[in-house]
């Protein structure tokens, strides 16, 4: 124990009132509400610590892409055919048509689990030791968007690597493959964020559950993510054209095609982004209604 | 008292947690955590909230560290008002909780060094406070391990050490010894001790343990169902119960209602009670009284086994204010931790 390795020296300077704290900017000024600087500095700190955690499990990050890569080559086998259904009409193998639909499938899926984390901090008691502290709640969100946002690019790039041995071609070249993963991880922070908040409003893992299950196939087959839409029912292409996780698709798939569609993935790129930034805000508003029930 | 003496005021606080799943028409029920608490805590001391699981010492806490908003009531910390200005409190407070809230995959110096830049410390300052405090608490050889590795005592320990950091005016340690081995516990105790040695540093404390309170704390409030019963120093509050307690053991076959008509009319003891073997009865002075006692006894043919004084415990004085025994309290919920996860059940 350390009693016995100290001296009244060292005790001295141990803690004692707030006129020793150190010198330098104090993170919060007189009105209590913290500038953006700090903001932006917490973000970095606390991004710090969860890529550090990330690094000493790389192997949790290749787990997690094992799903996605065996509906790459099932899919990409069983429904070689699609492609030639009337209508269809897409130039390229079904496995170049399925790998952006799988890299959004698989953003999406890996984040909406984002909120058992969260109810992982909440139960250790990391979140509320921040929450004490003058922690940025800001940074604190950015931090699970920031970690978030590398493990989705870590894992959508696995993807279009084995899809590229599968013998998928990307003709959009690298500046396509780019725009396919960033909004990938788009999709990925909105329902990263709404995973957090459910988390952290419901603190239950099963309600995670529960929203995932919900959510994850209908959104998927919601989508052209494996069908074209033009091919759907009428109220599934309505339904589709207002699913975000589909404007990811559609994004992707243009972006890596010979000829993309730029002023397309513009406009859905523009509509993913706005419902990124609400879906983080209110991520962060949840520490609201946290703290009126913890 | 007046309120600039005060690093912590808290007034008639209340807070009640829903319950999910009983709102009778309109009609929010929930349990009532705090129910019109009322504290203050002078600067520079160790000040203990005494309770059983469930009291309302952990929701104290949390009000007062800004984590929850109560439902009403005021709390100011160093003179800051919490609800109105939590970041400034969030400064000058250093908060160890239940629950550890270290982060398992970093290490003890990793986990220091993040909680120093978010206090506020710049540049080198992170790094060297943190192996200063590394090796205040003697975690200077496990700096670099991750701290899943750290045992009980060891994660508890770092958990002080960053509430800390930033040398806080103010620090709260919430059950800090609960499911700690009696070693690791007595350790503990050494280590909160020594922070109250220094000047300015004032400590709220909670805990289930009366031997704990008993010993660190120089002020302390029984808080129950919510409310505090009754406060003051520990010597206080035992010497409202008058005097001492005088205990005689007695050879095996001795004739009770003998023992009770010897003692009875002695006006040195009052409220004897005898069960098998043991006697016990209050005195005002108990050292006084042992004499009489024995040799009383003694003329009625009753040699004592033996006989001890002992000062009333927090037992008894908890006994007084709440109508039971704080053991039959306690069993209630013996772990704090299964308890408040019970009540985060019942919240939801």
């Amino acid at each position: 124990m350390a009693t016995e390795q100290l001296n009244s020296g060292q005790l001295n300077s141990v803690p004692s009132g707030p006129a020793d704290l150190p010198a330098g900017p104090r993170p919060a000024g007189p009105s209590g509400r913290v500038p953006f600087r700090t903001a932006l500095a917490h973000t970095w700190y606390l991004t710090g610590r969860k890529l550090h955690a990330l690094v000493r499990q790389p192997w949790v990050l290749a787990f997690s892409v094992v799903q996605p890569v065996i509906w790459l080559f099932l899919f990409g086998q069983l429904f070689r055919k699609v492609i030639d259904i009337p209508g269809f009409g897409y130039h390229g193998t079904y496995l170049d048509y399925l790998v952006p639909g799988l890299i959004a499938m698989n953003a999406m899926s890996n984040n909406m689990w984002a909120g058992m984390t969260m109810i992982e901090e909440i139960d250790r008691g990391t979140l509320n030791r921040f929450l004490t502290s003058p922690a940025s709640r800001i940074g604190i969100m950015n931090a699970t968007v920031a970690e978030q946002a590398v493990s989705t690019t870590v894992q959508s790039l696995i993807i279009v690597v084995l899809g590229l041995a599968g013998g998928a071609r990307y003709h959009g070249g690298v500046a396509g493959v780019a725009v396919m993963v960033a909004a990938s991880i788009g999709v990925g922070v909105v329902f990263g964020a709404l995973s957090n908040a459910v988390g952290m409003t419901l603190r239950s893992r099963e309600a995670i559950i529960g929203v995932y299950t919900f959510f994850m196939l209908p959104l998927i087959f919601l989508s052209s993510a494996f069908m074209q839409t033009r091919l759907m029912p009428g109220w599934m292409q309505a339904i589709a054209s207002r699913n975000p996780l589909n404007w990811v698709v559609q994004i992707g798939r243009s972006a890596v095609s010979a000829a993309p569609d730029w002023g397309a993935i513009g406009v859905r790129c523009g509509g993913l982004l706005v419902l990124a930034v609400a879906c983080v805000a209110v991520s962060v508003l949840t520490f609201r209604s946290y703290s009126k029930n913890v | 008292m007046s309120s600039t003496d005060c690093a912590i005021e808290a007034h008639q606080l209340v807070k009640t947690y829903a319950v999910r799943g009983s709102k009778p028409r309109g009609h929010a029920r929930g349990i009532r955590a705090l129910d019109g608490l009322d504290i203050s805590v002078p600067r520079g001391i160790i000040y203990g909230l005494l309770g059983p699981n469930g009291a309302g010492k952990t929701t104290t806490v949390k009000i007062l560290t800004s984590l929850a908003r109560p439902d009403a009531g005021t709390a100011r910390v160093e003179g800051i008002d919490v609800l109105a200005r939590p970041a400034r409190v969030r400064q000058v407070i250093g908060v160890v909780a239940q629950r550890s809230g270290a982060d398992p995959t970093a290490t003890g110096r990793e986990n220091l060094m993040l909680q120093g830049r978010l206090y506020g410390l710049r540049g080198q300052d992170p790094r060297a406070r943190a192996d200063e405090l590394l090796g205040h608490f003697g975690l200077t050889e496990a700096a670099g391990r991750l701290v899943k590795t750290y045992s009980g005592g060891m994660q508890r320990r770092l958990d002080v050490a960053l509430g800390l950091i930033h040398r806080p005016a103010v620090l709260f340690l919430d059950e800090p010894t609960t499911g700690l081995d009696p070693e690791a516990r007595t350790a503990m105790w050494l280590e909160i001790a020594r922070l109250a040695t220094h000047e300015g540093l004032t400590v709220l404390l909670t805990t289930h343990y009366l031997e704990e309170a008993d010993r660190l704390a120089s002020r302390l409030a029984i808080v129950d169902r919510g409310r505090v019963v009754t406060s003051g120093t520990p010597d206080e509050l035992k010497g409202e119960l008058r005097g001492d307690v005088v205990h005689v053991e007695l050879p095996a076959d001795t004739d009770a209602s003998l023992v009770r008509n010897v003692l009875a009319g002695l006006p040195q003891v009052r409220d004897v009670l005898i069960a098998g073997r043991d006697v016990s009865a209050r005195s005002d002075d108990g050292a006084a009284a042992v004499p009489v006692v024995l040799a009383e006894l003694q003329r009625a043919g009753i040699h004592a086994a033996s006989v001890a004084v002992a000062r009333p415990s927090l037992d008894e004085v908890y006994l007084r204010h709440t109508g039971r025994r704080y053991s039959e309290s306690a069993a209630l919920g013996p772990d704090a931790d299964e308890n408040e996860r019970e009540l985060m059940e019942a919240t939801k």
